[in-house]
């Protein structure tokens, strides 16, 4: 008996450490990030980060200004999700809604085979397919643009919205749509005005989980969106977004200097950024539950 | 019983492994990307021809080689660019001299889409180009249409190599387009028409027709050069440098005969086959 309820304190435990130790984890690379962040603080000050420019090797001045950087990872993750959105929601409705058992089949394989392929596979594709296809439809000098990037994303987000949404959508009691249908209202009338709204919380935490996905990408932009650090909005120019920059320039960067500090800085903005979509999309979700 | 010799094997095991280190002679080598591929190619050769010792290659780029030097977790320090009086002083300030051995020569050639009528540019357009000053071809006497600039990321030292030399210590435009890779710049100069890039020596060959390499010129005054092999080697394509090894203090045993090895006439044919030019 004694021997007993050791053995399952002792399994107790063990259960405790393997919950607890994602959360260590994250802990752990939070005071990762602040500790290699701070010599830029000590050396340039925070403020030097609110620049406009980013030229971090420089004989004239280096400057490490996250403004273009910013800008361009919140572009292409808007635009991308623009493009998904549609795809993704009509997608769920369909599948949750319409779609023959058959269908059903035959579609959700390649919805999951989509979300499988590797992101530099995609970039790949992006870079020798798509990039010269936008270039020709816009008459533009370059494919490679935010645009292109935002496109190849919207690909990569397009799954996590379906199946998320999907998910809502079925989870819509069924009392809803019998109580709709027997008011008179189609089968149109019922997914678009009862189901659909009564599954609204559940989408919007699936596009948020997307732009999550989206935001935090980093090998199809830095193939596809010619990395100029330029402050724009205009989605036919090229931009350089947050994970690109700390990609591309971790590599060489010397270690301990100030570009590198520079470079944990975007870093703990990207979490951040992905911190904040995250937690809209569980109180959303939540919401959705209850 | 079986636990005490399963761990007696196991220690008589790290033994025998501490041993066997022992006798060999580990030479660590860290620093530019650029030379990476060089270095490993050297590296399979020396110990093809020397067993009892070892190389081990890293890359990381040439600042973080000659951090490694001063720090002395590395034996050589590969380097695309010089090594700064900086960090000259911080080694000398410990006590040792350093020792550069230029181990190859590279040229950085300028290209164009093939459709660009343009033959040559000299070292003060070029750098107009990319500083953003001349936005238009019909600015340096070429075609219509605005200039397509594409460089290499900042983390390259050709990035670093070209802003001191080429574009004097000046920003890059803000709009031109940073790639990944010398292979990148290819593929987007082939492609894009009002393009124009530099890459590596070695990328030229590789490239064929798909882009047109420009004659440079010194100034307006100069001849306009070719970039290839004879004149990188006697300097007098503008756009040239060399590629360094850097050590602290007088290399002794492996790292010494590794220092020969490279230098020699098998080491230079290495740096013939890898696409670069020997000394």
């Amino acid at each position: 008996m004694h021997a007993k309820q050791l053995g399952d304190l002792i399994i107790k435990h063990l259960l405790q450490v393997a919950a607890s130790a994602s959360v260590v984890i994250v802990l752990l690379i939070f005071l990762f990030l602040f500790k290699e962040s701070v010599p830029f603080v000590k050396q340039l000050g925070l403020g030097a980060l609110f620049d406009t420019r980013w030229e971090p090797v420089s004989f004239v001045k280096e400057r490490f200004g996250i403004y273009p950087l910013f800008a361009a990872s919140l572009l292409v993750t808007l635009l991308a999700t623009v493009f998904a959105v549609p795809f993704g929601v009509l997608g769920a409705v369909y599948l949750a809604e319409l779609a023959t058992p058959l269908e059903r089949e035959v579609f959700k394989p390649f919805i999951e085979l989509l979300a499988g392929i590797p992101s530099v596979v995609l970039g790949f594709f992006g870079l020798v397919v798509l990039s010269p296809l936008v270039k020709k439809t816009f008459h533009l000098d370059s494919g490679l643009t935010a645009l292109t990037g935002a496109l190849l994303l919207a690909l990569m987000a397009v799954p996590t919205i379906i199946s998320i949404s999907e998910d809502a959508l079925k989870g819509v009691p069924k009392a809803y749509k019998q109580a709709s249908l027997a008011l008179g209202a189609n089968r149109l009338q019922t997914i678009w005005r009862v189901t659909v709204p009564a599954a609204l919380s559940g989408i919007v935490a699936a596009v948020m989980l997307g732009m999550g996905r989206v935001i935090g990408e980093t090998m199809t932009v830095l193939m596809v969106t010619g990395n100029a650090p330029i402050l724009t909005f205009n989605p036919f120019e090229s931009v350089r977004t947050m994970t690109a920059t700390i990609a591309a320039e971790m590599g060489e960067v010397a270690f301990g200097s100030v570009h590198y500090s520079a470079l944990f800085w975007i870093g703990i903005m990207l979490l951040i950024a992905t911190f904040v979509l995250n937690l809209i999309a569980q109180r959303v979700l939540r919401k959705y539950q209850r | 019983m079986k636990k005490t010799m399963l761990v007696a094997g196991v220690l008589a095991a790290c033994v025998a492994l501490a041993g066997s280190g022992m006798a060999v002679q580990t030479v660590q080598v860290k620093g530019s990307d650029t030379l990476v591929h060089l270095s490993s190619a050297w590296a399979e050769k020396f110990m093809q021809a020397n067993p009892g010792m070892e190389v081990a290659v890293t890359g990381g780029g040439s600042g973080t080689g000659i951090s490694a030097l001063i720090n002395g977790t590395t034996d050589l320090a590969n380097a695309s660019r010089e090594m700064k009086a900086s960090e000259k002083a911080t080694i000398e300030g410990q006590g040792l001299k350093v020792q550069e051995y230029t181990v190859a020569l590279d040229g950085i050639a300028v290209i164009v889409n093939p459709s660009n009528p343009l033959a040559s540019l000299t070292m003060e357009q070029v750098k107009q180009l990319y500083t953003g000053q001349i936005s238009k071809w019909a600015g340096v006497g070429g075609g219509e249409g605005k200039v397509l600039l594409y460089t290499r990321d900042s983390s390259s030292g050709t990035f670093a190599f070209f802003q001191e030399h080429v574009l004097k210590m000046k920003d890059y435009s803000v709009k031109s387009r940073r790639l990944a890779s010398n292979s990148a710049i290819v593929q987007g100069v082939a492609e894009d028409l009002n393009a124009i890039g530099y890459v590596g020596l070695g990328y030229v060959q590789e490239a064929g027709n798909k882009v047109k390499v420009l004659k440079i010129s010194k100034d307006a005054s100069s001849p306009a050069i070719l970039p290839s092999v004879p004149t990188v080697k006697d300097n007098s394509y503008p756009i040239s440098r060399g590629l360094f090894v850097y050590a602290k203090g007088e290399p002794q045993g492996a790292v010494k005969a590794f220092v020969d090895f490279m230098l020699s006439a098998a080491g230079q044919t290495i740096v013939e086959e890898m696409g670069f030019v020997s000394k």
